[in-house]
């Protein structure tokens, strides 16, 4: 290497915009999703699911199916060699069932065929001999009517949270109360749900799958299958988006199951209709706030009571709970609180993690109330917003102080003065009015509306978990030019963690090549891709590893010129006293430098059944929207014209993939707030496609100004704060406020669809 | 039944076609190519878009059968360096399911109308769900393979 190389500066790093190392793979087709995945002499498999919400299973005949051409196995209950529970926070949900059946879709039995169609075929002929069972299908009625049959050991209620705080009898000069409801939500991440185990010589087994949690997973099939850790390795394949989707078990265990029995590899892909009842969705919410004031503005209490429904199996139920609760009150100072809320057992379909998780609900009630309270104090609702906001040193309810930047008050005016867009001009193109193309109006009924949204989300695990993550980093010479191999079990699931790790290793380690290790179980656990966190977890496994890697590496050329490893530097390429290069990296790799590291980050404690915890959660991240719409008030079509965020990150490592985040997050804040709700009748989904379930296109989603700020969190790696939920929960309110100033209704449930708008869905006005 | 087609410039032909089987299976299943996505087989994500004669279709909404004699293009034969590129640098792509199909789409509207203005390229991709981006730096790669073309 010459010293013309070595001065050259490393590009890519922490703070610029590198492409992603998967991205050419991706435009050309040759990126292989968990769904791509083939093996010679494979097999695929089937699931048996229930048609009833609650039922007692009297018995299963498997007869039928087995004798079905191609068929290698059918198994059931009594064919999981392990502990027939799993579950991500409470073990209650079982691989395949065993007497009862809690939910639509729940898995009975599993069957592996040579084709996919002989699979299927046989999963239809095995019966299975039901007695149906009057279904629990009201939240509210699941948490305390005691005349209900209790869907679990310890009856219906999954967790009951309360927060007191303050006055318990506050008095206010202005009331303003309103029951909200919300729908359920699906991730509808477009990979579906994929594996492929492979059965092992040492009894074990390899799984290939898509997933949020390598580690989560392995835990669970481990022990479901009756098998040493070190016997069953996961390694991730393409993940087609997740969301919160691919917290729980899907294919998993069944498909390693197959693979053990069969001696056979064993592919499982579930279709779309399978994906809608094969994973968990957002909690559907019943939420009534009552919130005080006095008549200039002032914040004097909050009393909520919050339904979750958490549908046959508890998923992360207990979690929603506890972000419900404990972020309730929103980025506001709330001296009197009294809050509670109950994630409960139904027999609907399990409901678990979804980005926002817990904050998406709470946010919609809360914000529709600061806007409910500016109308009834006759003040601007912004202004309103910004004479209670939380500020820096201000405590929670929870008792916790907020001890890092809380940027609301910038994020509000600078919203602000963005510029409109301009009024609809008379004449425009059919294309920009609600109803599009279809052609359903030409400008006449049109009315617009401006909505604001703000919130407060926790990043990372809360409560006292043990939130930490795990990297390997090595150093070495391939080819004469250094290289750095990183490898964690990070869960890259289109958030864009690959690069992140890239560019940290290339500013901590002044290396221009950095490889990204494929992710398995063979290495320590990540965690989840999941509560804004792998950035900061991840991220700051990979700083203290490359950190110890350069440690090593000055070291070496300290001894050899006799100098403090303090004054020594290692960029690009070299490593230098003083701006003076002392020996290009290449002389001093002769052998390979290797460190592995755990970032662990602050403690955080659970809340006590008041609600108060020093410290619930690790950190908090703050954005805000502003929403304009167009309204067709005739046929309650909704076009929004402009959805606009300013959002703190604390630092942004990758800009435009900050960008991509706060986009796709609005997107499917959007989503919610107009079209999306998975509809369940009696327990079960009637619209589980995509031409019934609507995810917004590129005709519904509209120009985002997005303005982004830089305050760091001194407590975080690099000053990050996580990015990828807020903008989900803030879109949502806004839009919904852009719609009720336009309109003048209500609107206390969403999604706000067009009939909903017109007051024609035949449900109670609150 | 058998089926004989044209796909990326090569004739290809499978024996034992189902009447009821679609092209994206025929693609991913008999002929190894995987680009086309199965993410609703329902005609409504467009994932698995490939141009049939040069026009761009949903490959699960077509019957294998239906492509006999004719001339498909998928993702893999979709040799537009301009299109490819947009999308990585302009950050169009994240999960990147969605991405095989968008670029078929991409690549026959720019064929069609190498300047499109933005509300035909709305209308495009109309048919295209992306979970993950937004559509916004979609937008962008799309007026920069477009401008790139042109230049």
């Amino acid at each position: 290497m010459t010293s013309t190389e070595h001065a050259s500066r490393v590009t890519g790093g922490v703070g610029e915009s590198p492409a992603r190392p998967d991205a050419t793979l991706k435009t050309s087709g040759e990126f292989a999703f968990a769904s791509d995945l083939v093996a010679e002499d494979m097999l695929w498999g089937a699931t048996v699911r229930s048609p009833h919400p609650y039922a007692r299973i009297r018995g299963v005949d498997v007869g039928p199916a087995l004798a079905t051409a191609g068929v290698f196995a059918v198994l059931t209950h009594e064919d999981v060699p392990g502990e027939n529970a799993y579950g991500v926070k409470v073990r209650d949900q079982p691989v395949l069932a065993v007497d009862v059946v809690r939910y639509v879709g729940e898995p009975v039995a599993i069957v592996s065929a040579d084709s996919p169609e002989a699979a299927r075929l046989a999963a239809e002929r095995v019966v299975v001999d039901y007695e149906p069972l009057e279904p629990v299908l009201d939240p509210i009625r699941a948490a305390h009517d005691k005349s209900l049959p209790a869907l679990h050991e310890n009856g219906n209620v999954v967790r009951h949270q309360r927060i007191r705080s303050g006055d318990p009898d506050p008095r206010a000069e202005v009331v303003v109360s309103a029951t909200y409801t919300i729908g359920m939500q699906d991730q509808a991440f477009l990979g579906p749900e994929a594996g492929l185990a492979v059965p092992a010589e040492d009894g074990g087994v390899d799984l290939y799958l898509a997933t949020q949690d390598l580690h989560s997973d392995l835990e669970q099939t481990a022990r479901a299958l009756g098998l040493a850790e070190d016997k069953v390795r996961l390694t991730m394949s393409g993940v087609g988006g997740a969301f919160g989707g691919r917290e729980d078990l899907s294919i998993q265990v069944h498909c390693c199951l197959l693979a053990l029995r069969t001696g056979r590899p064993v592919k499982m892909v579930h279709g779309r209709e399978e994906s809608f009842v094969g994973h968990v969705h957002r909690h559907p919410a019943r939420m009534r706030y009552e919130h005080g004031a006095t008549r200039d503005g002032e914040l004097v209490y909050i009393k909520a009571q919050l339904y979750f429904d958490g549908g046959a199996y508890a998923s992360k139920t207990p979690v929603v709970v506890s972000n419900g609760t404990a972020l309730g009150t929103g980025p506001y100072v709330v001296p009197n609180v009294e809050l509670d809320a109950w994630g409960v057992y139904t027999n609907n379909p399990p409901c678990g993690a979804m980005r926002g998780l817990g904050a998406v609900q709470p946010t919609f009630a809360y914000e529709s109330q600061m806007d409910r309270l500016a109308e009834a104090l006759g003040m601007d609702p912004v202004e309103l917003r910004l004479r209670n906001v939380l500020t820096e040193g201000d405590r929670l309810p929870t008792g916790q102080v907020v001890d890092s930047p809380v940027a609301v008050p910038k994020l509000l005016d600078r919203l602000r003065g963005m510029p409109l867009p301009p009024s609809l001009p008379s004449g425009a193109d059919v294309r920009d009015l609600p109803g599009g193309v279809s052609n359903t109006t030409h400008g006449e009924g049109i009315a617009r509306g401006v909505g604001y949204g703000v919130t407060i989300k926790n990043v990372c695990y809360s409560e006292g978990a043990d939130d930490f993550s795990t990297a390997r980093v090595r150093l070495e010479l391939v080819g004469g030019e250094p290289l750095a191999t990183v490898h964690t079990a990070a869960a890259e699931v289109g958030q864009g963690i690959v690069t992140v790790q890239q560019q940290i290793a290339r500013t901590e380690l002044g290396v221009r090549r950095v490889n990204v290790h494929p992710n398995d179980t063979s290495v320590g656990p990540a965690g989840s891709s999941s509560a804004s966190r792998q950035t900061y977890v991840t991220g700051g496994a990979v700083h203290a590893a490359c950190v110890a890697v350069r440690e090593v590496v000055l070291h070496r050329v300290a001894d050899e010129h006799a100098v403090a490893v303090d004054a020594l530097t290692l960029t690009d390429g070299a490593v230098s006293l003083d701006g003076e290069v002392l020996a290009d990296l290449a002389e001093v790799l002769d052998t390979a430098v290797e460190e592995k590291r755990e970032f662990h980050h602050r403690p955080t404690f659970p809340m006590d059944d008041e609600g108060a915890s020093d410290r619930v959660h690790v950190q908090h991240a703050f954005s805000a929207h502003r929403a304009v719409v167009d309204v067709d008030t005739e046929l309650g079509l909704v076009k929004v014209v402009a959805l606009d965020c300013v959002q703190d990150v604390g630092r942004a490592m990758h800009p435009d993939a900050v960008l991509g985040q706060i986009q796709g997050g609005a997107t499917q804040g959007l989503g919610l707030a107009l079209m999306e709700e998975v509809s369940v009748s009696d327990g079960r989904i009637v619209n589980g496609s995509f031409t019934d379930y609507l995810i917004p296109t590129v005709l519904d989603v509209p120009p985002m100004r997005i303005e982004v700020l830089e305050e760091a969190d001194p407590n975080a790696p690099y000053g990050v704060r996580g990015v990828g939920e807020p903008p989900t929960i803030t879109a949502t309110p806004a839009v919904v406020a852009a719609v009720r100033a336009a309109t003048g209704r209500e609107l206390t449930h969403i999604p706000v669809t067009p009939t909903r708008l017109l007051g024609l869905d035949g449900e109670e006005q609150q | 039944m058998r089926v004989t087609a044209t796909v990326n410039g090569r004739e290809r032909d499978a024996d034992g076609v189902w009447e009821c089987e679609s092209l994206l299976t025929l693609l991913r299943e008999r002929w190894g190519l995987l680009g086309s996505k199965n993410a609703c087989e329902q005609g409504e994500c467009g994932s698995c878009t490939v141009l049939l004669d040069g026009a761009a279709v949903c490959s699960c909404l077509v019957a294998a059968g239906q492509v006999q004699g004719r001339e498909v293009q998928t993702v893999e034969g979709v040799d537009d360096p301009a299109v490819h590129r947009a999308f990585a640098d302009e950050g169009a792509v994240q999960c990147g399911f969605c991405t095989p199909g968008l670029v078929v789409a991409v690549h026959g509207l720019l064929r069609r109308n190498p300047a499109p203005a933005d509300p035909e390229i709305r209308e495009a991709l109309a048919g295209n769900l992306c979970r993950c981006t937004g559509y916004e730096k979609i937008l962008d790669a799309v007026r920069s393979a477009a401008e790139e073309a042109r230049s």
